[in-house]
C-alpha cells in the first residue's frame, strides 16, 4: 500500500519523509518535480504519476503536497482520500495545515503518522482515537510537559479502538454540555449570459460541535427530510434508521466533525438568491473596455444577502482597471489580473454597481471572450434548500444539553458567464 | 533545537535533489565538527537518567529522520534506550530503530528480547505494539522469532492484537516470501476470525500474500458479506475489491441474457430509471425472452450469494469516503444486472463536490462507464458542466464525460455548452473541446452538418491552435461525406497560406489531395505553393506534400507533371530517410518507366482507393477490462501486483463451497432459505445496535431489533447471535477443529452438557433447545403443524425474494428457490440431531424449521405467558422449568455478557426474567447464568466499578463465592435503567481477574405488564392523544396474520399483557414503564390483506418511537 510520505511546501522543498517500508530515496520526487513543472498551475498536476519502479500519488492541500509513493496496485481513490484524511488530522491538531506548522510540531506530525499507518495499511485514523493515543499539544501542557517531564503520549489504550463505536472518546466529561449544529448550504451554479440559470444543485453539510459528557444518543429529525435524496454519513450515524424514518440517529463523537453531507441535484428547482446584469466589452479602437455590473436580490427569502463580493479573472490584455462602485471597494491586481469587489451587504432599496473603464493593452487583439463573475455571498439564519431541523433529542443521559441548529446559505461556485 | 533546527533546514532544502544520506554524511559538509559534537551532544542525554533528557534527545534525532537525515550513527546509543519506562521515549526508541534496523542488523538484535517479553505482557496494547516493532524490522535473521510472534498473536483473546498479527503478515512476506505456505495458514486462521476489527487486515493481508488462494474465500464469503458494513472504511475497500473478484469466478453474468441481446441488435440505449423506459424494459424483458429461448439457455437467476454481495454493499454508497464509495461502485458496475447498476450514478456525482484529485479519480471512472452505461449518468448531464474556475485536467475529464453522454435527444443542449467553452481562455480546454464537438458529429449524424458549420466558422479564429484543432476535426468529418463539402475543402486550402501547425498543414494536404476531384483548380494551385515551401516544412507535412503530388499526378498529369517530379527530387534528397524512401517508392510507382512492374498500372487504385472514415473514439473505451477504481483502471496500464479481473465463468462453480461445515452448514444453509430477511437484518444490525462480532459489552444491543421477532424468535435469537453467542460458539467449533487444547475445552462441555441439562434449561437459550428436542421427539403427532410452516416459511423466503429480485421473473425465482429449499435440509437435519447435544449453536436450526415454540402452544400465549410470569415470581427466579411449561416464555432471549473466550473459561449469559424483582419495583430484573467452563475453581465472583449514566441504579447479586470448574450458576441482579436503552456498565470481578461487561435492554423490557379493562383502556389511550400517540401503518408478515400470531409476537417484542377487546380486528396491550410508572398503550387493528395499523400511546415519546420501531420489525419479519 502507501510506502512512503513526502511533504513538499510550494517551492519544491522536501520537509519531511516517513516511511513505512524500506527507505526509498528522495529522488523518486523528481519525477514529481517535473510533473509540477509543466502542469504550470499545482491544482493541474495530476494526482496519480507513474515513473519507472513507483506511483506517485500527490494531493494539493494548504500550498503543500503531499506526495504518497507507491509500489503496487492499489485504489487510488483509497490512497488520496487517506491523504486528505491525513491533513484533515494536522488540520484538527494544529489549527491549520501549513508548512510553519507541521515544522513546529514534527514529532508529534512523525508521531501521528507512525500511528496513522501500519506498513503501508491505515491504522488508526479517526481523531478521537488518535487524540486519546498522542494528544494534541496546548501551551498549558507544553508547560506542564517541560516541568513534569511529562509527555504527549497516552498511556492507555483508546477504548475506541476496540470499541464499537470507535469514533468515541470513553470518558467524556463536560460542565457545560452542549451541541452546536452548522447547517451550511452552498450554491453551485451556472447562470448564463442572459440570466437564465444553466445549472444549479445544493451542496449541503451539517458540521456538529458535540460537548456532551458520557455517552448520549441523539436523534435529528427535519421537517422536510424529503428534501434529501442524496446523502453521505459520518459513520456514527445509523443508516437504517434513516432508511426507514428519515431521522438522524447516532452517538456523536466528541468534538468537531461533520455529521452528513448532502446533495440537492439540478433535477430539483434550487432557488438563485441574487441576480447580476452586467456587460463587459472591450473596444478595439482605443484599446480600452467598459464594464458595468449591478447586483440585485432575486430569492432571498426575506433574509439579507451579506458578504457579497464579485471576482472576475480578466483577460492577460486587460492592463488596469478605473472603476467607480456605488457601494463597496474594489481591487484589481495587475499581475494575477484578478478583479475583486467586495460589497458587503446587499441593500435591495439602493442595489450596488460598478462601472467604468478597463484599460488594455495596445497592439494585442481583443480578447474574445470576456470573463465569467464568480459571487461569493453569505445569508444567514437560512437554508436555501429549505431544510429545516425540527428537532433533536438525547437519549441516555439525564443532564439537559445546551442545543443549538444554526443555518447559514454560501454560494458555492457560483458563476454568472458573460 | 531552534537554532539547530533552521540549520537543518537549509540542509534539508539543498539536498532535495539526489541522495540525502551523501549530503549529510558530516564528514562531507564544512560543518564537521558541529556536526559531531551535536551528536556528542545527543548521545549524552540518551546516556543520562533523566527521562526529560532522553526524551529532548529522542525528539530532536526523531526531528533529524523526519527532515530525511542520517541518524544511524546513534544507533547504539538509542537502542539501549529500549527498554525505558517512559512511554514517549519508547514510542521514539520505536520510530527510530523501525528505520535503522534494516542499516545496522546485529545492532538490531539486541533489541529483539525487549519485544518478545512485550508478546507476553498482559496488557493486550503492550502485545500488540511490540509485534508490531517486531514484525516492522526487515533483519531477516528474526524471521523465525517473527514467524511463532504472527502465530501466537493469531490466536490471541484480544482482537486487537489479532488485527496486529494481520498487519504483520504482509510485512514477513515481504521479508522472506518462502515462509508464504507458514503464512498462508495463519491467514487462512484469521480470515475465519468472526470480528469487524480483524477483517479487514486479514483479507488485506490475503491480497498481499496469496490473492490468488480464491478457495480460502469460499468459507469466509457469507460472514465478511455481513460483516462488512461494520469494518473500519480503509477495510471494506480492501474488501469489496476483493470479493468482486471472487463474484466474478463464483457466479454467472447476471446480464447474460442482455449481451445476448445487444449482439441481437438492439444496442445499448436502455435507459433506466426515468419513466419512459419501463416499457422498454417491459419489451426488452420479452425479447430476452425469446433470445434466452432461441438460445435453448437456462432462464438466468441469480445466486443467492450474489445477491447477498449487492445487496450488503449497497449502503455503504452513503459512506463519507470517497474510496468505499468507488469500491462499491465498481462492484455494481462488475456485477450487478444492468437494471441495477443505475444506484450508483447519484453517489458519484455526490463525489464529484469533494477534492479535486478525488473529482480527477472519479470522473475517469465515469468516463469508463458513461461508454457502456450511458443511461445512467444521463440525468446528471448538468453536473458534469464545466467551470471556468475547474483545473483543466477536470475540465477535459467533463468533456469526455459529457461527449460520451451526447445523444439525439440532449446534444442541442450540450453543443450549446461546448460553443461557451470554445471562448474559454484555457486553450488546451478548447483544443479538447473542439475534438469533442467531432466526436459529437460523428455519433450523431443529425448533427453533423451544424457541427462543421461550427467548426469553420472556428477556422477564422485568431488562436492558431484553434483553427490547427479544427482542420484536424474537419479532415475528420469531412471522409464521411466529401461530395457536398467542396466549398469548405476550398476554404481549408485558402488556410495553407496562414496555418503553421504541421498537423493542420498537413491534414489540410491530405484533403485536397484524396479530395482534387472536388477542387480541380486549386488543388494544383496549392501543390506549387508547398512545393515552394518544401524545404522548411516539417516531416508529416512533406510527406503529405509527396501524397498530395502523388495523388495529383495520377489524376491531373498534364498540369503536374513538372510539379511533382519537382517535389519528388527535393524529397530524393531530404534529410529523413522516411521521406527519402516514400519518394523512391512513389516515383517507383507512378511515373511509367520501361522498368515499372506491374504495379503502376494499380497506382490509381492504389491511391485514390475509397478510405473509410474514420471513427472517433473515445480514449476510455474498452478500459473497463481493469478493474475499475483501480491504480491500472485510471493509468490505462497494468500496475505492480494488478489482479486481472476474471471473466465470468462459463456454468457456475459449485455454490455449495460456501456453505460452512456440517455442523454448521444448519444454520448455513437455512440462512439461504430465509436469507432474504436475514440480510435485511444483517444490515440494519450495525446501525440500529452499533455492536458488532465478538466484543461482548454492548452485544445485548441487538435485541432491539431482534428480540422482537416473535414467532421467529428462534431465528432472531440465531441472528442476534450472529452478534453474540451463536456466532461465538460457532468460533468456537471452528477453533475446536484447529486446536486440540479447544477441542478438550468443548469435550468438556459436551460432557457438561450432557450431565446437567436439567441445569442448562435454565437459560433461556438451552431451553429452547430442550424444547426443540422434546418437539422433534414427538414430531410425528405434529407433522402436520411442521408442514404447514415450513411451507410457510418456504412461501415468505419466496416473496421476499422475488420482491427483491424485481428483475427477476417471479416463476423463475419460485422454481429455484424451491430447489434450493428442498434440497438441502435432510441432510442437515439428521447431522443435527445426532450433534444436537453438544452444541450450543445448533439453536440455530430454529431458522430453518421455523418456530417451534410458537406452534405448539400458539393459542393461550398471551395468558400463559403472563401465568408463567407469575409463577416465575412465585419462585423467585432460576427455579428448574420443565420445558413443558417454560414454553411460552422460551421465546425470551438470553444474550452473552461474557464469552468463555475472553473470560478465560467464565461465560456468562444473561436474559430478561420479566418478572418483578421483589427488592426494588423499579428495577428490571436480570437473570444472569454464569459457567464455569475452566479447569480450576472460580471464586468471589461478584460487581464492582458500577459504571452508570445518571439515574439508573443497580442491585446487585449476592457474590458467588464458588463456582467448581464445570458448574453452572444463576442470580439475579436488578437495574432501574430509567426508561432508557442505554447500557449498565460494570465489572464482573472473579478473585483473579476483572472483566468490563455491559448490560443493554430492548426497549420493551424497560415495561411490565399491566391489566387493564377494556373501557381502562380506551380512557387512558384518550388521554395520551395528540404528541404521545405514535401511529404507523404496517404490512403484517405472511406468517402473521392470525391473531394468535400477533398476540404472541407482540408480548415477545415487549413485557406487555394483552386487553381484552370486543373486536376481532384489533389486539390491544397495555404495561407500564418500569422505573416511571407511565403507561403504555399498544393497539394493533389488522385489516384485509394483511395491512394493519400499529399505535402505541405513550407518555414518554422516546419509549413510544422505539417500541413502535420494535413492535414493527416484530409483525413484519
Amino acid at each position: 500500500m502507501i510506502h512512503s510520505l513526502f511533504l513538499i511546501n510550494h517551492l519544491g522543498d522536501i520537509f519531511l519523509e516517513k516511511h513505512w517500508k524500506s527507505v526509498i530515496s528522495r529522488s523518486v520526487c523528481d519525477y514529481f518535480f517535473e510533473a509540477r513543472e509543466k502542469a504550470v498551475d499545482p491544482e493541474n498536476v495530476p494526482p496519480v504519476l507513474q515513473t519507472p519502479h513507483h506511483y506517485l500519488i500527490s494531493i494539493y492541500r494548504g500550498k503543500l503536497f503531499f506526495l504518497s509513493v507507491i509500489q503496487t496496485e492499489v485504489p487510488p481513490l483509497f490512497v488520496i482520500e487517506f491523504l486528505h484524511r491525513v491533513a484533515d488530522t494536522f488540520q484538527d491538531y494544529f489549527g491549520e495545515c501549513s508548512e510553519s506548522v507541521i515544522t513546529d510540531n514534527l514529532v508529534i506530525v512523525y508521531e501521528l503518522l507512525e500511528e496513522m499507518l501500519d506498513n503501508g495499511f491505515p491504522l488508526a485514523t479517526e481523531s478521537n482515537v488518535l487524540k486519546e493515543m498522542i494528544r494534541p499539544p496546548n501551551i498549558l501542557r507544553s508547560v506542564v510537559n517541560t516541568l513534569t517531564g511529562g509527555s504527549n503520549v497516552g498511556e492507555t489504550l483508546p477504548q475506541g479502538q476496540l470499541s464499537n463505536i470507535p469514533w468515541r472518546r470513553a470518558g467524556v466529561k463536560y460542565a457545560n454540555n452542549e451541541a452546536y449544529f452548522d447547517v451550511t448550504e452552498e450554491i453551485d451554479a451556472i447562470v448564463d449570459k442572459s440570466g437564465t440559470t444553466v445549472s444549479a444543485e445544493i451542496q449541503g453539510v451539517i458540521e456538529a460541535c458535540v460537548k456532551l459528557s458520557g455517552m448520549p444518543d441523539l436523534t435529528m429529525s427535519f421537517m422536510n427530510p424529503r428534501l434529501l435524496d442524496d446523502v453521505s454519513f459520518h459513520p456514527c450515524v445509523r443508516f437504517r434508521r434513516w432508511e426507514s424514518e428519515r431521522v438522524l440517529s447516532f452517538i456523536p463523537p466528541d468534538g468537531n466533525f461533520t455529521l452528513m453531507t448532502y446533495h440537492i441535484s439540478s433535477q430539483n428547482l434550487v432557488a438563485i438568491p441574487v441576480y447580476v446584469k452586467q456587460s463587459i466589452n472591450f473596444f478595439e479602437a482605443g484599446s480600452c473596455g467598459r464594464l458595468d455590473i449591478t447586483i440585485g436580490p432575486k430569492q432571498t427569502m426575506g433574509k439579507t444577502v451579506e458578504d457579497l463580493k464579485v471576482t472576475i479573472h480578466m483577460p492577460k490584455a486587460v492592463l488596469n482597471a478605473n472603476l467607480t462602485a456605488t457601494q463597496g471597494n474594489y481591487t484589481y491586481d495587475c499581475t494575477t489580473k484578478m478583479l475583486v469587489w467586495d460589497i458587503g451587504k446587499l441593500n435591495p432599496q439602493k442595489l450596488p454597481n460598478l462601472r467604468g473603464s478597463l484599460s488594455m493593452q495596445t497592439g494585442v487583439p481583443n480578447p474574445e471572450e470576456n470573463p465569467s463573475l464568480n459571487i461569493d455571498l453569505k445569508i444567514q439564519q437560512l437554508a436555501i434548500s429549505g431544510l429545516k431541523v425540527s428537532r433533536l433529542d438525547m437519549y441516555g443521559e439525564k443532564y439537559k444539553p445546551f442545543k443549538g441548529v444554526k443555518y447559514v446559505t454560501k454560494a458555492g461556485k457560483f458563476q454568472v458567464r458573460t | 533545537m531552534s537554532a539547530s533546527s533552521a540549520f537543518n533546514d537549509e540542509k534539508g532544502g539543498s539536498s532535495s535533489v539526489g541522495e540525502p544520506e551523501y549530503g549529510h554524511d558530516p564528514a562531507s559538509g564544512g560543518i564537521f565538527s558541529s556536526d559531531y559534537k551535536r551528536h556528542d551532544d545527543l548521545k549524552e542525554m540518551l546516556d543520562s537518567n533523566k527521562d526529560s533528557l532522553k526524551l529532548e534527545a529522542m525528539k530532536r534525532i526523531v526531528a533529524m529522520i523526519a527532515r530525511g537525515k542520517n541518524a544511524s550513527d546513534l544507533f547504539p546509543a538509542v537502542v539501549k534506550n529500549v527498554a525505558c519506562k517512559n512511554i514517549e521515549v519508547k514510542k521514539l526508541v520505536y520510530v527510530y530503530l523501525v528505520r535503522y534496523a534494516e542499516e545496522q542488523q546485529d545492532l538490531a538484535l539486541l533489541s529483539i528480547s525487549t519485544f518478545q517479553r512485550g508478546l507476553k505482557d498482559p496488557n493486550q496494547l503492550i502485545r500488540a505494539s511490540a509485534l508490531r516493532v517486531l514484525s516492522s524490522i526487515r533483519v531477516t535473521i528474526i524471521v523465525p522469532i517473527m514467524m511463532l510472534a504472527i502465530k501466537e498473536a493469531a490466536s490471541d483473546m484480544s482482537p486487537y492484537v489479532r488485527k496486529t498479527a494481520a498487519h504483520a503478515i504482509p510485512k514477513l512476506y515481504s521479508l522472506d516470501p518462502e515462509q508464504k505456505d507458514q503464512l498462508i495458514e495463519v491467514i487462512e486462521k484469521l480470515l475465519a476470525d468472526k470480528t469487524t476489527l480483524v477483517a479487514g487486515s486479514v483479507v488485506m493481508a490475503f491480497e498481499e500474500v496469496c490473492p490468488e488462494r480464491i478457495d480460502l474465500i469460499h468459507k469466509n464469503y457469507r460472514k465478511l458479506c455481513n460483516l462488512l458494513i461494520d469494518v473500519e472504511e480503509w477495510g471494506q475497500v480492501v474488501i469489496i475489491n476483493m470479493l468482486t473478484r471472487y463474484a466474478r469466478t463464483q457466479f454467472l453474468n447476471p446480464n447474460i441474457n442482455e449481451s445476448l441481446l445487444e449482439e441481437g441488435g438492439s444496442g445499448d440505449k436502455t435507459f433506466y430509471g426515468s419513466d419512459e423506459d419501463e416499457d422498454e424494459d417491459e419489451e426488452e424483458k420479452e425479447k430476452k425472452a425469446e433470445v434466452a429461448a432461441m438460445a435453448k439457455r437456462k432462464p438466468y437467476v441469480m445466486d443467492p450469494d450474489h445477491r447477498l454481495l449487492l445487496r450488503n454493499t449497497k449502503p455503504l454508497l452513503q459512506s463519507r469516503n470517497a474510496a468505499v464509495v468507488m469500491a462499491v461502485a465498481q462492484l455494481y458496475f462488475h456485477l450487478a444486472p444492468k437494471a441495477e447498476v443505475g444506484v450508483i450514478a447519484k453517489a458519484l456525482v455526490r463525489l464529484l463536490r469533494s477534492h479535486s484529485e478525488v473529482q480527477y479519480v472519479v470522473l475517469q471512472n465515469v468516463a469508463t462507464m458513461s461508454i457502456k452505461r450511458r443511461g445512467m449518468f444521463e440525468p446528471y448531464l448538468k453536473s458534469f458542466y464545466i467551470r471556468s474556475t475547474d483545473p483543466t485536467q477536470i475540465k477535459v475529464l467533463k468533456l469526455e464525460v459529457l461527449t460520451n453522454l451526447a445523444n439525439e435527444t440532449n446534444i442541442s443542449t450540450i453543443l450549446r455548452e461546448f460553443q461557451t467553452y470554445i471562448k474559454s481562455m484555457d486553450k488546451d480546454f478548447v483544443a479538447a473541446t473542439i475534438q469533442a464537438i467531432g466526436r459529437c458529429a460523428t455519433n450523431i449524424s443529425e448533427v453533423r452538418d451544424t457541427c462543421l458549420n461550427g467548426l469553420v466558422q472556428l477556422l477564422s479564429n485568431r488562436d492558431e491552435l484553434v483553427v490547427a484543432e479544427s482542420v484536424v476535426v474537419i479532415k475528420k468529418l469531412l471522409q464521411m461525406q466529401p461530395e457536398k463539402h467542396s466549398d469548405i475543402i476550398k476554404h481549408m486550402a485558402k488556410l495553407t497560406d496562414n496555418i503553421q501547425v504541421p498537423m493542420a498543414r498537413a491534414s489540410i494536404l491530405w484533403l485536397i489531395g484524396e479530395y482534387c476531384e472536388h477542387v480541380p483548380k486549386i488543388a494544383p494551385d496549392v501543390l506549387r505553393k508547398m512545393a515552394k515551401s518544401f524545404t522548411n516544412e516539417e516531416d508529416i507535412v512533406k510527406l503529405q506534400i509527396i501524397n498530395l503530388a502523388a495523388k495529383l499526378y495520377l489524376t491531373n498529369s498534364k498540369q503536374t507533371k513538372l510539379l511533382t517530379q519537382y517535389v519528388l527530387n527535393l524529397a530524393k534528397y531530404d534529410q529523413n530517410y522516411d521521406i527519402r524512401d516514400r519518394a523512391r517508392f512513389i516515383r517507383q510507382l507512378i511515373v511509367p518507366t520501361e522498368k515499372s512492374g506491374a504495379l503502376s498500372k494499380y497506382a490509381k487504385k492504389l491511391f485514390l482507393a475509397l478510405k473509410p472514415a474514420p471513427v472517433l473514439e473515445s480514449p476510455f473505451k474498452d478500459r473497463d477490462h481493469f478493474q475499475l477504481g483501480s491504480l491500472s483502471h485510471l493509468l490505462n496500464a497494468k500496475a505492480g501486483g494488478y489482479q486481472e479481473l476474471p471473466d465470468w465463468p462459463e456454468a457456475a462453480p459449485d455454490p455449495s463451497v460456501r456453505n460452512v461445515e456440517v455442523k454448521e452448514s444448519v444454520p448455513e444453509w437455512t440462512k439461504c432459505s430465509s436469507r432474504e430477511k436475514r440480510k435485511e437484518k444483517k444490515v440494519e444490525k450495525p446501525f440500529y445496535t452499533d455492536s458488532e462480532g465478538e466484543s461482548g459489552p454492548t452485544e445485548s444491543a441487538d435485541s432491539e431489533s431482534d428480540s422482537a421477532t416473535g414467532s421467529e424468535s428462534s431465528s432472531g435469537s440465531e441472528e442476534s447471535g450472529s452478534g453474540s453467542e451463536s456466532e461465538e460458539s460457532k468460533e468456537a467449533s471452528e477453533s475446536e477443529e484447529e486446536e486440540e487444547e479447544e477441542e478438550e475445552e468443548e469435550k468438556k462441555k459436551k460432557k457438561k452438557d450432557l450431565k446437567k441439562p436439567v441445569q442448562e434449561s435454565e437459560s433461556e437459550q438451552s431451553s429452547e433447545e430442550e424444547e426443540r428436542k422434546h418437539q422433534r421427539k414427538s414430531k410425528p403427532r405434529k407433522s402436520e403443524s411442521e408442514s404447514e410452516s415450513d411451507e410457510d416459511e418456504e412461501s415468505e423466503s419466496e416473496s421476499s425474494q422475488s420482491e427483491s429480485e424485481d428483475s427477476e421473473s417471479e416463476a423463475e425465482v419460485k422454481k429455484k428457490k424451491k430447489l434450493a429449499e428442498s434440497k438441502p435440509p435432510p441432510k442437515p437435519v439428521k447431522k443435527e440431531s445426532k450433534k444436537e447435544k453438544k452444541e450450543m449453536s445448533l439453536l440455530d436450526l430454529d431458522d430453518f424449521e421455523p418456530a417451534p415454540s410458537p406452534q405448539v402452544t400458539p393459542v393461550n400465549t398471551f395468558l400463559s405467558n403472563s401465568l408463567v410470569t407469575d409463577l416465575e415470581g412465585l419462585s423467585l427466579s432460576d427455579s428448574v422449568l420443565s420445558p413443558a411449561t417454560i414454553a411460552p416464555s422460551s421465546t425470551l432471549k438470553s444474550y452473552e455478557l461474557l464469552h468463555r473466550i475472553t473470560g478465560e473459561g467464565l461465560s456468562v449469559e444473561y436474559c430478561f426474567s420479566r418478572q418483578p424483582f421483589s427488592p426494588d419495583a423499579n428495577m428490571v430484573a436480570v437473570q444472569m447464568q454464569f459457567t464455569n467452563n475452566a479447569s480450576s475453581d472460580t471464586k468471589n465472583l461478584h460487581i464492582e466499578d458500577v459504571k452508570l449514566q445518571s439515574g439508573m441504579r443497580v442491585k446487585e447479586f449476592p457474590e458467588i463465592e464458588l463456582l467448581p470448574a464445570g458448574e453452572t450458576a444463576t442470580a439475579v441482579m436488578g437495574i432501574d435503567f430509567c426508561d432508557s436503552t442505554q447500557a449498565a456498565n460494570f465489572q464482573l470481578c472473579t478473585h483473579t481477574r476483572k472483566f468490563f461487561v455491559s448490560i443493554q435492554p430492548p426497549v420493551g423490557e424497560l415495561m411490565r405488564p399491566v391489566f387493564l379493562t377494556e373501557n381502562e383502556f380506551k380512557k387512558e389511550q384518550g388521554q395520551l392523544m395528540g404528541m404521545n400517540e405514535i401511529t404507523e401503518k404496517l404490512t403484517l408478515d405472511v406468517k402473521c396474520r392470525n391473531e394468535h400470531t400477533i398476540v404472541q409476537r407482540v408480548t415477545t417484542a415487549a413485557n406487555l399483557s394483552r386487553v381484552p377487546c370486543g373486536s376481532d380486528k384489533e389486539c390491544r396491550f397495555a404495561g407500564r414503564t418500569v422505573t416511571s410508572g407511565s403507561l403504555v398503550l399498544v393497539t394493533v387493528a389488522t385489516k384485509e390483506e394483511g395491512a394493519a395499523q400499529l399505535t402505541v400511546n405513550c407518555e414518554k415519546m422516546v419509549i413510544g418511537t422505539m417500541l413502535v420501531k420494535d413492535i414493527l420489525q416484530a409483525l413484519t419479519q
